[in-house]
């Protein structure tokens, strides 16, 4: 287990006067424009935002596989020049690889930083074990179920000791059941690792509900719109989302969401020719409707 | 649940049985269908042989199971037809080994750079459609023996298959997965060994069984057209010594062997994929 716990405060992401544009036939398009976030060593801080406002364009700029067109990502000072073991990232789509079995994808980081066999098979296994997947250390992925992949999915990347962890939408093809168990394992897994945590999701609930910090994000080109402190205590349990601090929270954020949504709707439905939407509204404007 | 079922007494041999049959009744109707209708093939055989039908088609000279099988019961004991198989299967062995062996390593590299496949991929698009047979004369050329002609042929018929299949494989490699093992710290060289090659393997497996089709096909038409030995020359060879029951035999005999080659290729990767199987 040693070399897993993170040692000192470690993890410091700072992304500073960030934009990212695509080239296209028309010139270049913003994807995401004039972006400042950071995460302090050990915070678990979310991205929230209306679809296609480049939130994981701005996760994958931090795991090194976009590069900024202006500005720096940093982590602990030292530049992201691309994709490393330091920054774990879950995906939505599992991504676990087909042809190896749970314990050898866990074990694959461990085996490409040259740890001997016997010893990672050591770590690979005491780290199925904190996530009561020892039973299926021999299986194949495309045995297991959504809510098990993704679990082996979060092992594998903290299987290496990473300073930082990404998660981009990691539950968002799962059923809500299932959804809210992964929730309180991640946590558990962040709580006892002391990483620092950024987390891409639509749901707002999760969200307010997992971090310390959530910054919310504009439509296309996204900027940072605002930024919410969750001072909800830890541990948090599952009846708290009922409380009224939570409640405010969540109205809070879905209102700033909703401005969102509803600029990169009505932005899409010009972009259909459907601008005369209004006049069958009677004359509201499609903010007021929804 | 009915408690007629206790967990302490193991369920008696005809519970077992029925419930056996109830699992595999899929299975048991295909194969019990199966041999029928290869009864009935032969039957159908028999009687258009037996009664020289003359339909259009002409079974007046075409030989009848039952002369078939003598002729196998003496061709397997001559030594003479069992070097023709040996040889048959020494050159699909070498020609399609060599295919596979060029063609996959070949597809990975294309897939994998793009220089190499803008550079190769034209001059195979111009080549692949030739068929093996159209090679016949040029590889006679090519090469200084038969023997070897008749193998590059058989190299040809399997290698644009396997190449083919390869790079679709290749083209279709999640990229999740590469920038999975990319942020847990593999290389270009980690990436190609444990995402895009296991990735492929599938693929490349359907170009291999394709390839192997395509191999026996290249082999019998060269081996006919410019062999000495092999299973194809001695299916010609029966033709034109009026051996009609041998050219039948011939023709079982490669249908049998190009089945079976194409199962020890299935075998083959299922130990390969473990991960796919059931």
């Amino acid at each position: 287990m040693s070399e897993i716990v993170v040692k000192a405060p470690q993890g410091h992401i700072e992304v500073k006067n960030f934009s990212l544009s695509y080239d296209s036939i028309e010139g270049p398009v913003e994807a995401v424009t004039d972006t400042q976030i950071h995460v302090k060593p050990g915070e678990f801080v979310s991205i929230v935002g209306p679809s296609g406002c480049g939130k994981s364009t701005l996760l994958n700029a931090v795991a090194g596989f976009l590069k900024p067109t202006t500005g720096i990502v940093t982590v602990d000072g030292e530049k992201v020049n691309g994709p490393s073991a330091e920054r774990g990232m879950v995906f939505q789509q599992y991504s676990l690889f087909p042809w190896k079995t749970v314990r050898e994808n866990v074990e694959f980081g461990l085996k490409m930083r040259g740890m001997p066999r016997s010893q990672r098979e050591r770590a690979a296994r005491t780290l199925l074990g904190l996530a009561g997947l020892e039973a299926f250390e021999k299986h194949y992925p495309e045995k297991l179920s959504g809510g098990m992949k993704q679990r082996v999915g979060i092992v594998r990347a903290l299987a290496t000791g990473p300073k930082v962890l990404l998660l981009d939408e990691p539950f968002g093809a799962l059923d809500a059941q299932t959804r809210v168990i992964m929730q309180q394992i991640l946590t558990n897994m962040w709580q006892r690792l002391k990483i620092s945590v950024l987390f891409v999701t639509h749901d707002i609930d999760e969200a307010i509900f997992l971090s310390d910090r959530v910054y919310c994000m504009t439509a296309r080109p996204g900027s940072i719109k605002a930024e919410i402190p969750i001072p909800l205590e830890r541990p948090r349990q599952q009846s708290m989302m009922m409380s009224s601090e939570f409640l405010a929270l969540r109205r809070g954020l879905m209102s700033l969401i909703r401005e969102e949504s509803i600029k990169a709707m009505g932005g899409e439905l010009n972009d259909m020719g459907m601008q005369g939407l209004n006049i069958e509204l009677h004359g509201h404007s499609l903010a007021d409707v929804i | 649940m009915p408690a007629s079922t206790s967990p302490a007494s193991p369920p008696s041999f005809g519970t077992l049985a029925l419930r056996w049959y109830r699992l595999n009744r899929g299975g048991l109707r295909a194969t019990a269908i199966g041999l029928i209708s290869l009864l009935a093939f032969l039957l159908v055989w028999h009687l258009l042989t037996t009664y020289r039908v003359v339909f259009f088609v002409r079974f007046i000279n075409v030989p009848s199971p039952l002369a078939v099988y003598a002729s196998f019961t003496k061709a397997i004991h001559d030594p003479k037809f069992l070097l023709h198989v040996l040889l048959s299967c020494r050159r699909i062995f070498f020609g399609f080994s060599l295919a596979a062996i060029v063609a996959v390593p070949l597809g990975l590299i294309m897939g994998r750079f793009k220089l190499v496949h803008e550079i190769i991929f034209p001059v195979a698009e111009v080549l692949r459609p030739i068929p093996a047979i159209a090679w016949v004369p040029m590889a006679i050329m090519l090469w200084p023996t038969n023997e070897q002609s008749i193998v590059y042929i058989t190299f040809l018929g399997s290698f644009f298959p396997i190449l083919v299949n390869t790079l679709h494989g290749m083209s279709l490699v999640d990229p999740v997965l590469v920038r999975a093992a990319q942020c847990l710290g593999a290389r270009e060289r980690s990436i190609f060994r444990d995402v895009y090659f296991p990735a492929s393997l599938p693929h490349i497996f359907t170009g291999l069984t394709v390839g192997m089709g395509v191999a026996w096909v290249s082999l019998i038409a060269a081996e006919m057209i410019s062999g000495q030995y092999g299973i194809g020359y001695f299916t010609w060879e029966a033709y034109s010594l009026v051996q009609y029951a041998d050219i039948a035999l011939g023709m079982i005999a490669i249908g049998v062997l190009g089945l079976g080659s194409s199962m020890l290729i299935r075998g083959a990767g299922q130990l390969v994929m473990p991960w796919r199987s059931r």
